[in-house]
């Protein structure tokens, strides 16, 4: 294996500034299953890069491949340089993984968690035990430090979890669906936390489900569906593809409300339709910026009294249906 | 190399350091809970020693000939039978809990070394386990029966010997909890164990069943029987198995188990 590694050419140009990068990566199962077909990518470094899909869609399945926990049946990936396929022993040193699921050792307290997963990257007793300390402290569970972790509640486990995934030091780090099940309070608090080493410059490979957290925490996104990578760029330039995505929904009193559609639709520029729902009249437009003194013309022209207008701009849900043409939680 | 590794240590001595900090976090493990090792090592064959040693003497009824011949033959037996129980409770019950639903192995995984290579620290733990249980039972096989056994030590039968033995019974224990589904594991030794353990030589020597010679013949396929009778030659003159026969096949089994079990551990957290 390490041979392999020797002798294998390192990816072309790009891999010097991507900490991540899969060539036509693919993973198909025993059986025929198709979970990854051909996904080509590149994670930059010092980047959050959020990978977006529905269940099913890939996601576990690449990081597993990233992280060697699953081989890849075509294709390529490096992850810090280092070829997954050929060194995984190599890679795990330049990675951190939180896991979908709780894998804490139930056998170790909370701290010696910590510990011995430093010492399993040759870190020293002494030097384990005061990064343990120091991490504790950063993820507030300093005061759980002698815990048993089946002690710990569901947001102090996930905490735990990314504070040992860190204790080494990893150049890229991977979040499996870090908040799923968690409780508003906990996920704040991943949250912040995620944004804490996004400050440090640590690259970040997130995986979730949730168009929230991958527009919050994510300077790119990748959304992928049937092992495929449908597009990749930032939150807001991603919403700038979805023609008509900005919903304009405008409630008034004072005129007939077919009347004051045919008005606004006139008015409003850039309107792809007028629709009625119950007394508000709702638009579509690309963009939602013009949009106000428009309504106000109309609103005049017809004497009608405004109640309510609101402009809802796309959402990354509105990209993902449009691209793969069905809602996330469907599969 | 495709990129330069942020020490300068090799794989190989990242690997390395990953085994001692793994072998370190489950000798941790084991010293904090010393109940748990104890009841699984001492129990059954302290009650085996009382029972056949002590007991069956005392009323009449010795096992197989006198009360010293009863307690010279449960000595070998004993240590084959606790470093057998280790194998199957240190290093193939805690599996049911790393490779089931908790998955608790992952971050091990995870540590700079291949996966191989934490099947390997798993097998090693066993060993140890399995030649600390055979150093507590020692003395207790001694002290407990009627009479006390005729010990003998040979030392260079032994210090090769049980080592051996240990590793073919982590390996075995590494190979029945990877095999198969961790669920089905606790059933499988239920249906194990006694058929292992009886056949296995530690309650009787092989050369008394001549008398019945089927059943000596399938003794032959329990691996435990090589384990038994060449820790016979090791701590008694009693008859036994041949050496030439004991060490070679210790080996090939060992050596067949070890690498059926790390092949199958790799395919069950790598797919």
């Amino acid at each position: 294996m390490t041979r392999a590694a020797v002798a294998a050419p390192g990816p072309a140009g790009s891999a010097a500034d991507a900490a991540v990068l899969t060539e036509d990566l693919g993973k198909t199962y025993p059986g025929g299953t198709v979970a990854v077909a051909g996904l080509s990518l590149a994670v930059r470094r010092g980047e959050v890069l959020g990978l977006l899909g529905p269940n099913g869609a890939g996601k576990s399945t690449t990081a597993g491949m990233l992280t060697t926990t699953v081989r890849p049946t075509s294709g390529r990936a490096w992850v810090a340089g280092v070829d997954v396929a050929a060194a995984p022993a190599r890679v795990h040193r330049h990675i951190g993984v939180v896991p979908q699921r709780n894998t804490l050792d139930r056998r170790l307290s909370v701290r010696d968690n910590l510990i011995f997963h430093g010492r399993y990257f040759g870190m020293r007793p002494a030097a384990a035990r005061a990064a343990a300390a120091r991490l504790l402290d950063q993820v507030s569970l300093a005061d759980a430090a002698g815990k048993r972790v089946d002690e710990l509640s569901g947001g102090m486990a996930q905490r735990l979890m990314i504070a040992r995934a860190i204790m080494h030091g990893p150049e890229v780090l991977f979040l499996d669906e870090p908040t799923t099940g968690l409780d508003p309070q906990s996920r704040l608090a991943v949250h912040d936390i995620i944004t804490g080493l996004q400050a440090a410059g640590q690259t970040i490979l997130l995986i979730t489900h949730d168009m929230t957290e991958a527009e919050t925490l994510a300077g790119r996104v990748a959304i992928i569906d049937h092992g495929r990578l449908l597009a990749l760029d930032t939150p807001a330039a991603l919403k700038r593809m979805v023609p008509g995505g900005t919903v304009v929904t405008v409630t008034a009193d004072g005129t007939g409300p077919a009347e004051f559609a045919a008005a606004l639709a006139a008015s409003v520029p850039g309107a792809c339709d007028a629709r009625l729902l119950g007394d508000a009249v709702l638009l579509t437009v690309d963009d939602g910026q013009p949009v106000l003194p428009a309504v106000l013309a109309a609103a005049g022209t017809c004497h009608a009294r405004l109640r309510e207008v609101r402009v809802d701009p796309p959402t990354l849900e509105t990209v993902f249906i449009q691209l793969t043409g069905k809602e996330l939680r469907e599969s | 190399m495709t990129a330069p590794a942020p020490a300068a240590r090799s794989d190989a001595a990242a690997a390395l350091a990953a085994f001692g900090a793994l072998l370190a976090r489950d000798l941790t493990v084991l010293r904090r809970q010393p109940a748990d090792f104890i009841t699984r090592t001492i129990v059954q064959p302290v009650l085996f020693v009382f029972v056949l040693g002590y007991v069956s003497p005392r009323i009449g009824q010795p096992a197989a000939g006198s009360a010293t011949q009863a307690a010279t033959t449960l000595l070998a037996g004993m240590l084959a039978v606790v470093i057998l129980f280790q194998g199957l409770f240190a290093v193939a019950l805690p599996l049911v809990q790393d490779l089931g639903y908790t998955r608790e192995i992952d971050d091990r995984l995870f540590a700079p070394l291949p996966a191989r290579a934490v099947a390997l620290e798993k097998i090693a733990l066993g060993t140890i386990q399995g030649l600390l249980a055979a150093l507590v039972i020692f003395p207790l096989a001694i002290l407990i029966p009627a009479a006390p056994p005729a010990v003998h030590i040979h030392w260079a039968v032994l210090l090769t010997l049980a080592p051996l033995a240990a590793l073919m019974c982590a390996s075995l224990g590494l190979f029945l909890g990877t095999a198969m589904d961790p669920r089905l594991t606790m059933a499988l030794f239920a249906v194990l164990i006694t058929p292992l353990m009886w056949l296995g030589c530690a309650l009787f020597p092989w050369s008394a069943l001549h008398v019945i010679p089927w059943v000596q013949g399938l003794a032959l396929a329990d691996p435990l029987t090589y384990a038994s009778e060449g820790l016979r030659a090791a701590v008694t003159s009693q008859p036994h198995l041949s050496l030439l026969v004991v060490y070679p096949v210790l080996a090939a089994a060992t050596a067949l188990l070890l690498w059926q079990a790390t092949r199958h551990f790799t395919r069950r957290v790598i797919s």
